[in-house]
């Protein structure tokens, strides 16, 4: 029994390892690259469109929806950083169908890399919308007494952020193996439907919570100016 | 009854306990949380998408209390600090 990837060694020499993190990860980001580069090699604007190019505009539109539903502004600026946690996210939960494979997001490396980079955009972002002085003075909102708070939060929702998704990955790949010592053939296969569900659910979880975060460290949109009362 | 056993009968109790009480106590807000969104859902069907997204992610906030218990439990049984500071010194011994 053992409790992440990270165990699973394919080959080591000396300080350097290859786990079937790093592997799984690699192979991912393969997929994923060479199989978007395949398919937007032939892009069509007219009506006559290939199954796979129809297949990704439902995808990237859902996403661009999705974003601009928490509040950014313009979505196509965020795409490249939040779809792509979505798409890694979700495609090492999809990949659990295939024997073999274990998903790098239980590890928590993965996970604690991935909220690492959620830590860093989000003042990334707050800084290129509103100026590093007024990013700083949104942790004083909505007075300073609440500067400590701001800051211990920002701290403690990356680590929730790697945990969750560390802890429902593993509980998932941990669920079916002990199922398989106990009740084998059947029950799995249930447990490994209700893992597809639980990975797709939580790649929506971290890319949306991923984007609420950036939406409060940007500015909030205004609402439109309505007509100046006349009085 | 040496520090061994004792170690092995208070991780695994306190395993079993952190996932009883840690399953329980999120269920219970999960449960409550549902019913309200079910019962928005009924009176504003026009507001469903803006509740559902809510909705998902306050469950995914009130679960992730469930998988802290669950990743303390899990550490306890199966890579326990102190029980792996027990067997080593056993083994040097």
């Amino acid at each position: 029994m053992h409790l992440s990837p990270d165990q699973i060694i394919f080959w080591q020499h000396g300080f350097l390892k290859l786990n079937a993190t790093i592997v799984y990860t690699w192979g991912l980001m393969l997929i994923l690259a060479v199989g978007s580069k395949l398919i937007t090699r032939k892009l069509s604007v007219d009506l006559n469109r290939s199954r796979w190019q129809n297949f990704f505009e439902i995808i990237v539109t859902g996403i661009v929806k999705q974003i601009e539903d928490v509040g950014l502004r313009n979505p196509k600026k965020y795409i490249a950083f939040l779809g792509t946690l979505f798409l890694f996210v979700a495609m090492a939960a999809l990949c659990t169908v295939i024997p073999g494979y274990e998903p790098p997001t239980a590890s928590l490396s993965t996970t604690a890399a991935l909220a690492l980079c959620v830590f860093v955009a989000v003042p990334l972002f707050g800084i290129e919308d509103q100026g590093v002085g007024g990013y700083l003075k949104t942790y004083t909102q909505p007075t300073f007494l609440m500067l400590p708070f701001n800051i211990i939060s920002e701290a403690s929702r990356t680590m929730a952020l790697a945990v969750r998704l560390f802890g429902n990955m593993m509980s998932g790949a941990m669920i079916i193996g002990i199922l398989l010592s106990i009740t084998p053939f059947l029950f799995p296969i249930i447990m490994t439907l209700l893992g597809l569900l639980t990975g797709m659910v939580q790649a929506y979880i971290f890319s949306i919570l991923a984007a609420v975060y950036i939406a409060a460290a940007t500015r909030p949109r205004k609402p439109k100016p309505e007509a100046a009362p006349t009085t | 009854m040496d520090s061994m056993t004792l170690i092995a009968v208070a991780s695994i109790a306190t395993a079993g306990l952190t996932t009883g009480i840690g399953c329980m106590m999120p269920a219970l807000g999960e449960g409550r949380a549902v019913a309200t969104a079910l019962t928005a859902l009924a009176q504003q069907p026009d507001a469903s998408s803006t509740i559902t997204r809510t909705l998902f992610v306050g469950l995914a906030m009130i679960e992730s209390t469930a998988i802290y218990c669950f990743v303390v439990s899990m550490i306890l049984i199966f890579a326990n600090p102190f029980w792996n500071h027990v067997i080593a010194q056993a083994a040097g011994k």
